[in-house]
């Protein structure tokens, strides 16, 4: 009897060090395992990323439709989804920002978007959110560039596309970029974060 | 002769800029640092904000309503604005001047986030809204990277005494 009430006990203290050590962690770190996610694509299918048993890796892009930093952003999302799809190394651009706070970032709107600007990689709808908080995405932009570890995915870099949100032009750190390149050719990446500025996602109400 | 004219041109600048409402100065990180860390009894009440971020303009009324409110006490307000310094004249200024802000306003024209935030809030990530309530003095920190809520600097800034 006693046994028992301990190992409830035991049980218990486990539990709240668990429930604890899960409310303090803010999303992934780089070296960290990414658990796969199914979420609705802008034409309407359910995209994962064990999708593509062929590719390296992925370049996980939290943006949104209304955010003028991510609207900066845009072309140069585009730009990398080019350079790397081919390589090994595409995008997928992940939308999280709650519609009812949010409405020009709804589904609807995400499709015109997507359509108007002819994306070339998946716009996914996180409309639960359960995504962007799994990963710790804060902002829009917030990058992810995750590598293939098996049939799984390790995150690699995290943080801003490069050092000027202002103008590509006078950017001189392309940490996506050179991220990936690293990781193509087997290195280590050198910058694995960096902040990024731009606009909060917009939450729920809790 | 000559320190009448003095007085009333100094006058004259005095009511034109009242006129203009107040310039902006663009400050870089070692500026601000000066200006939040001075070592007195002064509560200060930093906002982070850009005019592109819709919920940094929908909480500002709040900032400027904690001004009026704690004009009598040492707490100042300073809303650290994130905009490209190169459109300080043809956004910045004139947002200023439209929404009559009286709180005070500095463009911090440091985009490369990388080579300071550490030193002023490492757990930030660059998310607007931000807001720091600090006194170096007095070893308070508040840090609110999120829209504020209706009342809470109040409770906030009340629970110090001042």
């Amino acid at each position: 009897m006693k046994k028992a009430a301990l190992l409830a006990t035991i049980a218990l203290v486990i539990t709240v060090v668990l429930m604890n050590a899960r409310s303090a962690s803010t999303g992934y770190k780089v070296g960290d395992v990414v658990q796969d996610f199914k979420l609705k694509n802008v034409d309407g299918k359910m995209v994962s990323l064990a999708d593509k048993p062929d590719v390296k890796g992925y370049i996980i892009a939290f943006t949104c439709n209304t955010c003028p930093v991510a609207k900066a952003y845009e072309g140069r999302i585009m730009a990398l989804n080019e350079q790397f799809a081919a390589k090994g190394y595409p995008v997928v651009a992940i939308q999280a920002n709650d519609a009812e706070r949010s409405p020009g970032d709804s589904y609807t709107a995400m499709q015109q978007r997507a359509k108007a600007k002819n994306y070339a990689f998946p716009y996914l709808y996180d409309e639960s959110q359960a995504v962007a908080r799994t990963f710790g995405a804060t902002n829009t932009p917030h990058m992810f560039v995750v590598k293939r570890d098996g049939a799984q995915f390790k995150v690699a870099y995290i943080g801003a596309i490069d050092n000027n949100h202002y103008d590509v032009a006078t950017a001189d750190k392309k940490y996506v970029e050179s991220a990936v390149n690293e990781l193509l050719e087997g290195k280590a990446v050198t910058t694995p974060s960096a902040r990024a500025v731009g606009c909060g996602i917009k939450w729920k109400d809790a | 002769m000559k320190s009448v004219l003095g007085i009333f041109l100094i006058t004259l600048l005095l009511a034109s800029s009242a006129i203009r409402g107040q310039s902006v100065p663009v400050i870089k990180f070692e500026q601000l640092k000066q200006l939040i860390s001075r070592p007195n009894d002064t509560l200060y009440v930093v906002n982070f904000w850009a005019t592109w971020c819709a919920p940094c303009v929908k909480e500002l009324p709040q900032f400027e309503a904690i001004r009026q409110t704690y004009a009598k006490k040492p707490v100042h307000v300073l809303l650290v604005n994130m905009d490209n310094g190169k459109t300080l004249n043809t956004k910045v200024t004139p947002f200023v001047k439209n929404r009559k802000i009286k709180s005070r306003v500095v463009l911090l024209n440091e985009p490369d986030l990388n080579t300071w935030i550490d030193k002023l809030a490492p757990e930030w990530s660059g998310a607007l809204p931000m807001t720091l309530i600090i006194n170096s003095k007095r070893n308070i920190r508040q840090f609110i990277d999120r829209p504020v809520k209706e009342g809470e600097l109040e409770s906030m800034i009340n629970q110090y005494k001042l």
